[in-house]
């Protein structure tokens, strides 16, 4: 990669750049590991983590962990301080005063998932942590997606399994850090010991395969909504987005029908997301206006966010839209006459072109 | 056999790519698997040096360019010594002239031919068909691509992950590159908002490579029952819905773009794709020199990406394009956005324009201009 030597950073400001980092440093609280199966190694980079913190002074202690250890991750335990687990009525839960009254700057937290027992303060382990941040302590957990409610329903379609214990997505995206711990299915099915025709309870590698693209889209979601929130609070604009961002704009003349329905596919292909908008104003008749609204209705059912804009100009309008909500691409319709004077001084549909910038424009035949 | 390949992806330098591949080769060795290391850059990284300790090196070779001595992979001694497994980093590297491949990529599907598997590693901003997205998100034009079509010869691909911050504190801590490096470094790829964009750019695309690979592994064989014959013939069969792209070359400037964004878009929709030039002139040869070579240039280019090329003599530049796209029942036309001079009141006129308002049968994409970035 070209590096500008021209461009050598004033001292003064990378000291502050890395105050700052410092401070951001201070002010990350809960960082996940996500794996999208057990046994891809969130457990041993989560112990593995603390371990090196550890190393650098950090006062680690570990909050909850599952008795039974494969030997590399016992070892790891073995050099960190542990908080035993509180047993009520037979039960084991996460002891949350012994940690708050220990007061670590991190606490490691296992099987975040986990229901406690009955007769717990809180129903589940995921509340426990809540509490554990609220008193100013870094967490890091890891977690499994079959446990995440939002993607229970798309991991049993997957897996046939029946999950009960499970964190709502908002814990995930109220991480400051997320990362994903990424394994093919085939080294974890080696490292389970078993080909995937010894148990037939086991995953094969097909259904592993899609539970990791599930997994590691989700993290791609976790990530752009960081990226959304840095963009806004230091007011930078990113002209061309980290995914497909899809803008259908209906009129009562666009053949709308196959316009959502590209979207739609093209939004599912890409992982992207989806819009629909039409402007209203004086020169829209009311029958127009009913029928527009069927059009919004028809495509939020696949998926479309929608909305109704306000003004005269169509254009700046809609470039306003697009540009706000980060679209990548334009869906359009032919206008519906083309009058003389268009072909030589250019209708809306070419000032549209001319004004998208930096946004692919897809026109639809009529 | 051909041997199978198994590419490490991260976003950026220092995510520990190099350092996966090496601790996966070292538990390979373990189980009795016969691996070397045919070529490593551990960039003076301790970690990773020390990860390498007892894995066999594979010396490299000296090639002379220019009076200055450069050390390269040793393909042919990688095939006479014939490992089961080799390790090489840096994918998309480009060899020094004079030394056979111009490619890394290259040597690498020479080992798959010759049957041996290849571990290797690249960072996403290296991949042909996200070049203008990279560059205008960091200002930097790549120039070290590996086209798209390779990474899909890998039978695997692993996203190797790390926060941006843990990345940060690595770069300040001189963990990635000697400190006044890593000051430079700073500045453009490694700005916060950058890599959190690459990371998520890195999980999209993994995500991507997961998804084309899925359909060629084992079906699930219990819970699933066997999927009704209408649905499976609705999957596999080409029907009206499948996309043919055509992409319009010219010899403006933007068209490397248009047949990246082309490409990149024609392989998520599983669509065919094919790019076409139309002249009006006498014959190809009678084309202004520099406008040929332009053209020349971009159809190379087209092709390199596994694009089909096609050149068409008309005297109606327009109607030539539409008449072949119709003829060869293509879905959509993407073209370059037009130059807007800013005294141009004729938009009608223009043949981008022209073509948009004749080609009503067909969707016609004008792909945007992705510019550097340029802000501070």
């Amino acid at each position: 990669m070209p590096i500008d030597f021209d461009r050598r950073p004033d001292p003064e400001l990378l000291l502050k750049r890395i105050d700052a980092q410092d401070e951001l440093l201070q002010d990350e609280r809960l960082k996940v590991f996500l794996g999208y199966a057990s046994g891809v190694g969130k457990s041993f980079r989560m112990l593995d983590e603390g371990r090196r913190r550890r190393a650098r002074g950090q006062d680690v202690v570990v909050g909850a962990i599952q008795a039974k250890l494969p030997p590399e991750l016992a070892r790891l335990v073995q050099a960190l301080e542990v908080i035993p687990l509180k047993k009520i009525d037979g039960g084991e839960a996460m002891d949350v005063e012994a940690i708050l009254r220990r007061h670590p700057r991190v606490c490691l937290v296992d099987g975040v998932a986990y229901n406690n027992p009955p007769g717990s303060k809180n129903p589940q382990r995921w509340q426990d942590v809540e509490e554990i941040l609220a008193a100013g302590i870094v967490v890091i957990t890891s977690l499994n997606l079959q446990h995440i409610e939002e993607r229970r329903e798309d991991v049993e379609k997957i897996t046939g399994k029946h999950v009960t214990e499970t964190v709502p997505e908002r814990f995930l995206y109220a991480a400051d850090e997320i990362v994903i711990v990424d394994v093919p299915p085939e080294l974890l099915l080696e490292r389970a010991g078993q080909p995937a025709a010894a148990d037939p309870s086991a995953n094969t590698p097909r259904q592993l395969s899609a539970l990791r693209e599930i997994a590691l889209l989700l993290a791609a979601e976790v990530v752009d909504k960081q990226l959304e929130g840095y963009l806004q609070a230091h007011g930078i604009e990113l002209l061309w987005g980290t995914q497909e961002r899809i803008l259908v704009c209906l009129t009562p003349v666009a053949n709308a029908p196959a316009m959502i329905a590209s979207g739609g596919r093209n939004a599912e292909r890409f992982h992207g997301e989806l819009f629909a908008v039409y402007v209203r104003n004086d020169r829209l008749s009311e029958k127009d206006e009913t029928l527009l609204q069927e059009r919004l209705e028809s495509a939020r059912l696949v998926g479309a966010e929608t909305e109704v804009l306000d003004g005269d100009d169509q254009v700046e309008i809609l470039m306003e839209y697009a540009r706000s909500h980060r679209i990548t691409q334009i869906f359009v319709g032919h206008p519906r006459r083309d009058h003389w004077w268009d072909r030589f001084l250019g209708g809306p549909l070419d000032r549209l072109i001319r004004a998208a910038e930096g946004i692919d424009v897809r026109v639809f035949p009529p | 056999m051909r041997g199978r390949l198994k590419v490490y992806l991260g976003y950026a330098a220092g995510v520990g790519k190099t350092y996966q591949m090496l601790a996966d080769a070292h538990e390979l060795v373990k189980k009795g698997v016969d691996v070397v290391i045919g070529y490593l850059e551990p960039h003076g990284r301790k970690d990773t040096i020390a990860e390498a300790q007892g894995l066999e090196l594979i010396p490299r070779c000296k090639v002379e360019y220019r009076g200055s001595v450069f050390e390269e992979m040793d393909t042919e001694a990688i095939l006479k010594r014939r490992p089961h497994v080799c390790v090489v980093d840096e994918l998309p590297h480009t060899n020094v002239p004079g030394s056979g491949h111009v490619k890394r990529w290259e040597n690498i599907l020479e080992l798959l031919e010759a049957g041996i598997d290849v571990m290797t590693t690249m960072n996403i901003q290296h991949l042909e068909s996200l070049n203008d997205q990279v560059w205008n998100m960091t200002a930097v034009r790549v120039r070290e691509t590996v086209p798209d079509w390779v990474m899909k010869q890998a039978d695997e691909v692993v996203m190797v992950d790390l926060t941006p911050r843990a990345l940060l504190n690595r770069l300040e801590r001189g963990v990635v590159y000697p400190q006044e490096k890593a000051q430079r470094a700073l500045q453009n790829f490694f700005k916060e908002s950058t890599l959190v964009a690459l990371r998520e750019i890195a999980m999209r695309q993994t995500a991507h490579e997961v998804e084309i690979r899925q359909v060629t592994l084992p079906e699930a064989t219990l819970e699933t029952p066997a999927a009704p014959e209408i649905s499976s013939a609705e999957i596999s069969a080409p029907g009206p819905l499948n996309d043919r792209l055509l992409l319009y070359v010219t010899e403006h400037p933007s068209t490397a773009m248009l047949i990246r964004r082309g490409r990149r878009v024609a392989d998520y929709l599983q669509a065919d794709c094919l790019a076409v030039f139309v002249y009006s002139e006498v014959d190809f040869n009678s084309l202004p020199k520099a406008k040929r070579e332009a053209v020349e240039r971009h159809l190379t280019f087209a092709r390199n990406l596994h694009v089909e090329t096609r050149v068409l003599q008309g005297l109606d530049i327009a109607n030539t394009l539409i008449d072949f796209a119709r003829l060869h029942s293509v879905t959509q036309i993407f073209m370059v956005r037009p130059q807007y001079s800013p005294w141009e009141g004729f938009l009608g006129r223009n043949l981008i324009h022209r073509i948009v308002r004749q080609a009503r049968d067909m969707q016609v994409t004008i792909v945007a201009e992705r510019r550097g970035d340029t802000r501070d």
